[in-house]
């Protein structure tokens, strides 16, 4: 039995105190797409060694650590399993796919990837995503966090009624 | 101590995750609702922590508990922030999760999240690859750390009340947007 979702405003407050703990516990907010760049830096790091001589994105990451026991990665782990013990307490697991009622499920695949793929090269050139910029940069008032998280949902709500015919 | 660290990176990941789910965030045609007026649960969950997080890390700097200047505030750097925004943007309403939204999502077992998450691993790989073509842009407009009070030269108090101002005044927005439709 599926069980409704929580209250947005108390589901917000309590993810302003899983920040808030972030901050204090580690001086660093929350994050997610820094995982990502962690993971590609392990791949390059495997599959095309030379490019961390030259390439100075990935070089920075590698510099940082081992990136499969990145910090970010583990958090991001950690967000996966945290949804999945939500998701499974409240009915709410299951394999699906998930998307707009008109949609083939193959669409909907194409354009989840499509989406995370261009979410990807905007979280590079902006040095973070909704979680590490919006959210965490948001809170502590960085000019760059708040450009970034106007000019997404700017982006978002122009672009909205072109892509309809996904969520209907 | 790096295992206490990763640990706490976990606890965090554990605590974050649990949270975008119970909000319904690991949801993509909810949370896609926001961008059609349909669903306020992105904007009231996001302005919400945005606001509870800069709250309390106001008042326990002010109680001197906690050391603002040791906090790791990312630089600016106007121009590709504002275009990775514009493209983040555009992924955002394709895909109807985020980064860490579609993390939550796998976690719930949906196969779109995991779609997201194979996509974004792809944007960022390629991006990195091209790193040497974009870097003049990725590296320019560079302010370093500029927080809103030192840009508009007002105290920190004071930027901190229009910001929960303004989320309250959103917030109630909302609620008469919602009982009117």
């Amino acid at each position: 039995m599926q069980r409704p979702y929580a209250d947005p405003y108390v589901a917000g407050f309590g993810l302003g105190l899983v920040l808030l703990a972030a901050f204090v516990l580690t001086g660093q907010g929350l994050g997610a797409s820094g995982a990502f760049a962690n993971v590609a830096t392990g791949l390059v790091a495997e599959f095309r060694p030379a490019e961390l001589a030259t390439n100075r994105y990935f070089a920075k990451y590698a510099a940082s650590g081992a990136p499969w026991t990145a910090w970010m990665v583990i958090e991001v782990v950690g967000i996966v399993a945290g949804a999945a013990v939500s998701a499974a307490l409240f009915g709410r697991f299951r394999f699906a796919v998930n998307g707009g009622p008109s949609v083939s499920q193959a669409s909907r695949l194409t354009t989840a990837v499509a989406g995370g793929v261009a979410m990807g090269v905007g979280a590079v050139l902006a040095r973070g995503c909704t979680s590490g910029q919006a959210l965490s940069g948001g809170a502590l008032l960085s000019l760059g966090s708040w450009i970034f998280m106007l000019a997404a949902f700017a982006a978002a709500f122009g672009v909205a009624p072109l892509a309809r015919r996904l969520w209907r | 101590m790096l295992t206490d660290s990763l640990f706490i990176a976990f606890i965090l990941g554990v605590a974050f995750g649990f949270v975008l789910e119970q909000a319904g965030l690991a949801d993509a045609p909810k949370l896609a609702g926001q961008f059609y007026l349909r669903d306020f649960a992105v904007l009231k969950v996001m302005f919400s922590a945005i606001v509870t997080a800069m709250l309390g890390v106001f008042w326990l700097g002010r109680f001197g508990l906690i050391d603002f200047s040791a906090l790791y505030v990312p630089e600016t750097f106007l121009a590709p922030q504002a275009i990775g925004g514009v493209i983040f943007g555009l992924g955002f309403v394709i895909c109807g999760l985020c980064p860490g939204t579609g993390c939550a999502a796998t976690g719930a077992g949906r196969i779109d999240g995991m779609a997201t998450v194979g996509g974004l691993l792809l944007g960022v790989l390629l991006t990195g690859l091209a790193f040497p073509l974009i870097e003049p842009f990725y590296e320019s407009t560079a302010l370093g750390v500029r927080t809103l009070p030192q840009l508009l030269d007002a105290p920190y108090g004071m930027i901190v009340g229009i910001v929960t101002a303004t989320a309250l005044l959103t917030f109630h927005w909302i609620g008469r947007f919602e009982t009117r439709s």
